[in-house]
């Protein structure tokens, strides 16, 4: 399928071919797993107090993406997300909401009126999530029912399986036409499934070429399969952000999705931001944590910090 | 042939020469000094080696050094075995050389010569072996290959032994290229032929030139250059007395040479069986490390 | 020196609580601490605060003869004593150690100056490893490949370093135990602490008296101990120049030696390099223990293709270091070791200026009391500069370019030194290849200052000859 368009960056020629955008992938500099494994262990051992802690916690509750996608979801459920979204802490006004809610596109209308004029985004997933395994025309009708609905944010999932057998045009293509799809209003946030991947080389050359697509975040994972959102690799697509910008001067956040449940290791994945990428992430406009039960924990971390006491599970609410 | 004609006949002389770099020089001060058997008989004149010598020695080990060194370890066990098949064809010569030098009678000097012999064939057999008996694996506790290998050292200045002109040389020499090294060895100051004639022998068994070099005269006079020449990685003292082998040792230490004092036994029996500490004593181990990983990142938690 | 973020770490230090400082420790000879004969002493000081630590009984000429001799007398039963019981001892002293893990980690901070983060996660669990894997070797000694019932030397006298006190002691007290010898060992006189804390823990864990010894006191102490004529082996780790006066000193005698001592690490960028991994192998590699490190990797040699990029990546991560106080738990560069340390440093880093190399640093308050010297990266370096030869043990790192791999071995293995060097590159024949060609004893590949108890550690030409650690490390301290 030819490039209908071409998004705005100096690369633009890097993806005139198959053959070209391969020779490009190929070429990025090789990621030695120990070392960045290392790197991320490393930067885990960071001591996060007092002030800083608060902070941090604030930061990741306005950051996560509450997330519900389950064949199982209904109006109900989602309402009852809206409302966590848009006030995490009923107990206590100082809590920020949430960077948006996560769903299925056919729940986007009812997200929407969840969080209306809470400046809480809804997000759809959207390209025959979670496996991506449907004709493009499919995945383009979900994005452009997702985007109908009203959704701020669309979460694609690249085509695996053309990524592993080296098709990278095709995956590139699918990006390119489901940005266009997304046109002006919705941002767009392309998942790798990064377990599904495998190696680092893989989730450096999907993280470029994501962005030469025309990305807005690149996410790691859908949450569906076994790993998911990992330091490394989170820290991994940091750096890719962090180089793409350099080189095109266009900016890309990063969504570390699944699998991130408590304050502590959302407390990481913000050091990875700090240390890596620095403060220009560290807004939730940059960096999401796709999540779920990670929410009431930072809640607690957060009541405990205003108390002295730990919190518990029955001072936080279950949706 | 009659016995008159064998009177009538004079006999040649052999002019024995340096060995250094594969050729056959005289001592560039162009002194020499007499060699005599044990009864005090002039046996020949030998090159009496000066400073210079040494050093053009160290030229010519040093730029062997590489070559030898990057050699297959098959292909210097075959060259040292070449040594023994070489020396082999040569007994006649060498058990006179060594009566003559040491005082022996002709059976015990032919059993010197089968010893010094057989050492080649053991330290041809060592080339290939000696890695994998002192290297190896070292299981870290992390995801890392390491892996330890010996090296030879460099070049290497050896004083060969005083009292066994042949057997001793060759049982100290021999170690030291058996593992890549080049060396400078200085014959028996009072016995230096027999280290002269092997030095023929090694040009025609494919001993690249310069892997060894052999020197002969007064052993303090050539050793002390050696051993405070910044060039040279280690000494093998074994020719030394006590009060030379301090002193070399202290001059050792400006470069931090690998140092084999005088060792106990050196001079009481060159026959037994050696172990590989005369090798060692001229290896560095070099480790090198390198990540494992797992096979892909999923595995990575964390 | 983080750059100003929203994000700012509070300080995060680790309690100092956990450990007892005595106001005056004496030297430790045959199972008692005891004041040095004379009565001098000398302060302990914290070099990251200035603040006196302690008052240290300083060993002389007396106290080393009676050392050696208590170690002399505890020999004869120590290396008679069955394989498996020595181990016991040993491991003993492993467990201990890891029990008192975090006290030692927070004594040898302040004592040392590095971060608490480095003693808390490299210094303290290799030390306490060392200790586990040569209790293992004490009755095996038979299948280590020196032969059938290798004898130890006798009495070892080991002069360590203050870069990493309580490490070195562990890899120079644990093998020599394991083998059979008795020890007196001389810490060095900046962090005499640890070291004592060690003889603490030799006590609690019923070490026959004797055995160890250990003598603080400054380089005439230890000089004495080298030539203590009743000293079987001497064991040095430190300086160079000293290493060349003990190798002297020994001389004519039978005393055995091993000398690990100072580098000049080349770590080699190849352009294929895989870059992040790189970066922080060079980082670890030269300001790892703020550069105080003899396998630092103090020369950097990067592929001329790729020096621009590779620099501007190393200059950002370098502004993201953390100096500061070293019990801070997000302290990534503590303190200089001392001040002499730090005069050195300056000294030669002002002569890389003065010719010609060009000098950076990310901005950086450093603390008003205390040793403390930026992060500091010289670019235009060529192999005639003064900070591409010396030694500078210190944060420094002097960056070199090279052409080929040819050029890269050949800039690499120019040096008075051989002990240790990197190579980055994702091409494994490559790495097999320089690897080969390196001159020097350790060679990491895509990692950096990885350091185990099995692994042989030592250098080739003026780094010192004899192997630490691993099977290698055994034979230093057996009559083979």
């Amino acid at each position: 399928m030819p490039t209908t368009a071409s998004p705005a960056h100096s690369l633009t020629d890097v993806a005139a071919s198959d053959s070209t955008l391969r020779r490009f992938l190929h070429g990025l500099p090789g990621v030695d797993a120990v070392g960045l494994e290392a790197r991320a262990a490393s930067l885990g051992t960071r001591s996060i107090k007092t002030t800083a802690k608060a902070y941090a916690i604030d930061l990741a509750i306005s950051m996560v993406d509450l997330t519900t996608l389950e064949g199982a979801d209904t109006p109900g459920k989602v309402r009852a997300l809206g409302a966590k979204a848009v006030r995490p802490d009923p107990t206590d006004r100082t809590t920020p909401a949430t960077a948006a809610v996560c769903v299925y596109p056919d729940m986007v209308t009812v997200a929407k009126e969840a969080v209306a004029g809470s400046g809480v985004k809804v997000a759809s997933v959207a390209t025959a999530f979670p496996a991506g395994r449907a004709a493009l025309d499919v995945k383009l009708a979900d994005v452009r029912d997702a985007v109908a609905a009203g959704a701020d944010e669309v979460d694609m999932v690249i085509d695996r399986g053309a990524f592993l057998a080296g098709h990278y045009m095709k995956v590139y293509d699918e990006i390119v036409a489901v940005r266009e799809t997304c046109g002006t209003s919705a941002r767009l946030k392309v998942i790798f499934e990064t377990g599904e991947l495998s190696t680092y080389d893989n989730i450096r050359r999907a993280s470029w070429l994501g962005m030469l697509a025309g990305a807005d975040f690149i996410k790691t994972s859908t949450g569906k399969v076994a790993v998911n959102a990992t330091p490394p690799n989170t820290l991994l697509m940091l750096e890719a952000v962090r180089d793409f910008r350099a080189q095109t001067g266009i900016q890309v956040g990063v969504k570390p999705a699944g699998g991130i449940r408590t304050t502590k290791d959302a407390i990481k994945f913000l050091v990875l931001v700090n240390e890596t990428v620095g403060e220009d992430w560290l807004d939730n406009h940059w960096f999401r944590f796709g999540a779920s039960s990670l929410l009431n924990d930072l809640l607690m971390q957060r009541q405990k910090l205003a108390t002295g006491r730990y919190s518990g599970p029955d001072y936080v609410t279950v949706d | 042939m009659s016995e008159k004609s064998e009177q009538q006949r004079l006999s040649v002389f052999k002019t024995y020469k340096l060995y250094v770099g594969g050729k056959f020089p005289r001592s560039e001060s162009g002194r020499v000094y007499e060699v005599t058997d044990s009864k005090d008989k002039w046996l020949a004149n030998a090159p009496l080696s000066s400073r210079k010598d040494a050093r053009d020695a160290v030229v010519a080990a040093r730029k062997a050094f590489g070559g030898w060194s990057g050699a297959t370890a098959y292909n210097r066990g075959q060259i040292l075995y070449r040594v023994a098949e070489m020396l082999e064809g040569r007994r006649e010569q060498f058990t006179r050389e060594v009566a003559d030098a040491e005082g022996l009678s002709k059976s015990k000097a032919t059993a010197v010569v089968d010893a010094t012999i057989d050492r080649w064939v053991w330290y041809a057999g060592w080339t290939d072996k000696i890695a994998q008996v002192v290297g190896g694996g070292n299981p870290v506790a992390g995801p890392f290959f390491n892996l330890s290998s010996p090296e030879p050292t460099g070049v290497v200045a050896v004083l060969a032994p005083q009292e066994s002109s042949f057997l001793g040389l060759v049982s100290v020499l021999a170690p030291v290229i058996a593992t890549g090294n080049t060396a400078i060895v200085i014959a028996s100051e009072k016995s230096p032929l027999p280290a002269l004639s092997l030095g023929e022998v090694l040009a025609t068994s494919d001993v690249p030139g310069g892997v060894v070099n052999v020197l002969s005269g007064r052993t303090a006079e050539i050793a002390t250059p050696l051993a405070s020449h910044q060039d040279v990685n280690a000494i093998d003292l074994a020719g030394a007395d006590d009060v030379l082998a301090k002193e070399l040792e202290i001059a050792a230490a400006d470069n931090l040479k690998r140092v084999l004092r005088p060792q106990p036994v050196d001079n009481v029996d060159w026959s037994t069986t050696p172990g590989l500490d005369r090798m060692t004593a001229f290896l560095e181990t070099k480790t090198v490390w390198h990540p494992t990983g797992s096979l892909g990142a999923s595995g990575s938690a964390y | 020196m983080a750059s100003a973020s929203a994000f700012e770490y509070a300080p995060a230090p680790e309690s100092r609580s956990v450990v007892d400082i005595a106001p005056s420790h004496g030297l430790f000879i045959d199972g008692e601490f005891t004041e040095a004969a004379d009565g001098k002493v000398f302060k302990a000081v914290s070099p990251s605060t200035e603040e006196v630590l302690s008052e240290i009984a300083q060993a002389g000429e007396a106290d080393v003869d009676r050392a050696v001799k208590a170690a002399r007398k505890a020999f004869e039963k120590w290396s008679a004593l069955p394989g498996s019981e020595r181990a016991k001892y040993l491991f003993r002293i492993a467990r201990i150690i890891q029990e008192r893990s975090r006290e030692l980690a927070v004594l040898e901070t302040l004592d040392n100056g590095k971060p608490i983060k480095e003693t808390r996660d490299a210094d303290l669990p290799l030390v306490a490893a060392h200790f586990f894997y040569y209790a293992g070797w004490a009755d095996k000694l038979d299948h280590a490949g020196f032969g059938a019932n290798p004898r130890p030397l006798g009495v070892a006298g080991q002069v360590i370093p203050w870069n990493f006190p309580l490490l070195m002691l562990a890899w120079k007290i644990a093998p020599a135990l394991a083998t059979g010898n008795t020890v007196v060992l001389k810490p060095a006189e900046t962090t005499p602490l640890s070291a004592l804390f060690f003889a603490d823990i030799c006590r609690q864990a019923g070490l026959p008296k004797g055995v160890v010894n250990i003598l603080p006191g400054y380089g005439d102490t230890g000089a004495a101990l080298i030539a203590h004529p009743d000293v079987n082996k001497v064991a040095f780790t430190g300086s160079t120049a000293v290493g060349k006066e003990i190798a002297r000193t020994v001389a004519g005698t039978r005393k055995k030696l091993t000398l690990e001592l100072g580098g000049k690490g080349a770590n080699i960028v190849f352009d294929d390099a895989p870059i992040d991994q790189a970066v922080e192998g060079i980082v670890s590699g030269i300001f790892f223990n703020q550069g105080q490190v003899c396998c630092a990797g103090s020369r950097l040699l990067v592929q001329e293709s790729i020096q621009d990029e590779l620099l501007e990546s190393l200059k950002r991560r370098l502004s993201t270091l953390r100096l500061g106080d070293p019990l801070d738990k997000n302290t990534d560069i503590g303190a200089i070791n001392s001040a002499e340390q730090l005069a050195r440093i300056t000294a030669l880093t002002e002569q890389g200026e003065a010719e010609g190399a060009e000098r950076w640093s990310p901005a950086c308050e450093l603390p008003s009391s205390g040793y403390w010297f930026a992060p500091t990266l010289f670019t235009n370096v060529t192999q005639a500069h003064t900070i591409a030869r010396d030694e500078i043990f210190g944060p420094v790192l002097s960056v070199l370019s090279f052409r080929t791999p040819d050029e890269a071995v050949a800039k690499a293995n120019n040096s008075q030194y051989g002990l240790s060097a990197g190579i980055w590159t994702e091409k494994g024949s490559r790495i097999l290849a320089v690897a080969g060609k390196l001159r020097a004893g350790v060679i990491w590949s895509n990692t950096f200052n990885k350091f185990d108890p099995t692994s042989p550690f030592g250098g080739y030409k003026e780094s010192g000859f004899g192997r630490e650690g691993g099977r290698h490390g055994l034979e230093a301290y057996l009559d083979v």
